[in-house]
């Protein structure tokens, strides 16, 4: 392993969690605008750790839906982590209990990216713990910027608010329906209309926050895949 | 909404959002890795995202309702498409946001 790999891995690191950072902001301001305390958006950053479905958790309190609905977009974001760790088990390899449990706490999806796209398993290793370390410290610290900075604001920033946290959920999505994001764009496109589409029609007719949960029926739009094989 | 439903919702999402991620590390490949489980994985985040965008940008309670937020999201899509970073996205949307509350009072 050379040093200027080892030095690039870890300043993509840094730069990475210095961009996650102005997300932890957007969460800390969203969490205030749901209602929540600035205790409850920090244990949430730093127990929770994993973005869409801390933004998830949020948005579904915040436009007055139920703790369950709530709890049960998070979790069904969460899933994907599921799978980032099974990717990532073999690389990690985790010797003891605890260095299991701790390891996982960092299994997101900026710290699989980084440590997949690493050139081996060293830096492989490398790029996870250091990823994990920047983005967990600056997604923390700027969750506690954002909360302290939105609470008190007047009408007018407060509309301000009310805009960046759907725009924050479209930043999300984005990535994942371009080709540069995504094997399949297209079909992700499609899932992503389809879950629009059904929760604004259900909107009408169900709690709050159920029309979330239940555009996860959209997913039936990706259709079978294109191959029996799946690239890991 | 009072205090107590709140922790319990962090709390309980919280801890089931990291029994997700160690269930990764812990269960067999094999359960994980089947074609359709991680087909249906792969796609819940933009059906749910999407859903969020919507209900989010475009209901108050069990309304549709249209306002400032669509004008917001409408010009992070339009930044979003241009590359904008982030905070330039959110930046955007937020001023527009208020903009428009301004304006319409």
């Amino acid at each position: 392993m050379s040093d200027p790999a080892r030095s690039r891995t870890l300043r993509d690191a840094v730069g990475l969690g210095i961009a996650v950072g102005f997300y932890g902001i957007a969460f800390g301001a969203a969490a205030d605008a749901a209602g929540l305390d600035v205790w409850q958006a920090m244990t949430l950053s730093a127990l929770m750790f994993s973005g869409a479905s801390q933004f998830a958790l949020v948005g579904v309190l915040g436009a007055g839906g139920s703790a369950p609905a709530a709890v049960g977009s998070a979790l069904l974001l969460g899933t994907r982590n599921t799978v980032y760790g099974v990717r990532m088990a073999p690389l990690l390899d985790p010797r003891t209990v605890l260095g299991r449990a701790g390891a996982a706490h960092w299994v997101i999806d900026e710290t699989t990216a980084m440590a997949v796209a690493a050139p081996d398993r060293e830096l492989g290793r490398l790029a996870f713990w250091a990823t994990g370390a920047t983005i967990y410290l600056g997604w923390n610290a700027m969750t506690l910027v954002g909360a302290l900075g939105a609470s008190g604001l007047g009408g007018t920033a407060q509309a301000a608010l009310d805009a960046v946290v759907p725009a924050a959920f479209l930043a999300l999505l984005w990535p994942r329906l371009t080709a540069a994001g995504s094997a399949e764009p297209g079909a992700q496109r499609r899932v992503a209309l389809g879950g629009a589409v059904v929760a604004l029609a259900l909107t009408p007719f169900v709690p709050v926050g159920v029309q979330v949960i239940a555009a996860v029926v959209a997913v039936a739009l990706a259709g079978r895949p294109r191959t029996a094989e799946r690239a890991a | 909404m009072s205090g107590d439903p709140l922790w319990t919702a962090v709390v309980v999402a919280s801890v089931g959002c990291y029994l997700l991620k160690l269930a990764g590390l812990s269960v067999p490949a094999a359960w994980v890795e089947q074609p359709w489980v991680a087909r249906v994985v792969d796609f819940v985040p933009a059906a749910l995202l999407a859903a969020l965008v919507a209900v989010q940008g475009l209901t108050t309670e069990d309304r549709i309702v249209v306002d400032g937020r669509l004008a917001g999201l409408a010009v992070a899509a339009l930044a979003l498409a241009l590359r904008a970073p982030f905070v330039v996205v959110i930046v955007l949307a937020g001023v527009t946001g208020a903009g428009v509350h301004l304006l319409t009072g």
